[in-house]
């Protein structure tokens, strides 16, 4: 399962329409072990390209270096589909850097995006629920 | 001598630490060193060939080593090495 609270998953599907025509992509962190998402980073797609993404790679190193001084650590990616499904390409399992990482698509071939969480190890995928919790503020 | 920080992905070849210190004058040496105390990393940051793996990115402090001498980039005491994976798909 992965824990995606509804203000992040606004701010990815926001990245992601902000991207058209291209895909656009971004980092997740989380607390080491845990799977609520608490900051997303949304990243530079290198590739500019409306069927391939790279997480631009200073972007990364910076995502990475504030997740770490906030106690976080870089715990998935996400990226758009611009044209299909959200459900991870050959290239995307192909590529999965890391079977620890939850792997999020929003595709937006639909009028309304649609956003999805898989799992990728050693070439299998399976999909994980998605869990909207509330963000925390005053009650 | 350079401290050279890890992803999660090459953490358990390291016995789960984070960043190593590693001897070596330049990112090629460094990474070399790295390999050689490591093994379980061959494979995943040099090529067969020697070159850099490019299902990652390193980095000297803050720049892409590809866009400075790449791996004969000179490197110094104090000196951070990062090594990130190359995240792309379709």
């Amino acid at each position: 399962m992965l824990r995606l609270p509804a203000h992040l998953q606004a701010q990815i599907v926001a990245h992601c329409l902000a991207g058209l025509p291209d895909e656009a992509c971004g980092l997740l962190a989380a607390r080491p072990g845990e799977d609520l998402v608490e900051r997303c980073y949304p990243t530079a797609n290198a590739a500019a390209s409306a069927k391939l993404y790279t997480v631009d790679p200073r972007d990364h190193l910076r995502a990475d270096r504030d997740a770490e001084g906030a106690g976080l650590e870089i715990v998935g990616v996400f990226h758009s589909h611009t044209h299909t499904d959200a459900y991870p390409s050959p290239t995307d399992v192909a590529q999965a850097p890391d079977p620890s990482w939850h792997y999020v698509i929003v595709s937006l071939r639909q009028a309304l995006p649609a956003l999805r969480s898989y799992r990728i190890v050693d070439g299998t995928v399976a999909e994980e629920p998605v869990e909207p919790v509330p963000r925390p503020g005053p009650r | 001598m350079p401290e050279v920080r890890l992803p999660t992905v090459l953490r358990p070849h390291a016995d789960g630490r984070s960043s190593l210190v590693v001897p070596g004058a330049t990112i090629g040496e460094v990474l070399q060193q790295l390999v050689a105390g490591h093994p379980g990393m061959a494979g995943q940051v040099l090529t067969d060939d020697g070159t850099l793996h490019r299902f990652v990115n390193v980095y000297l402090n803050d720049d892409d080593v590809r866009y400075l001498d790449g791996l004969d980039t000179k490197v110094a005491d104090g000196d951070t090495v990062s090594i990130l994976p190359a995240v792309a798909g379709g």
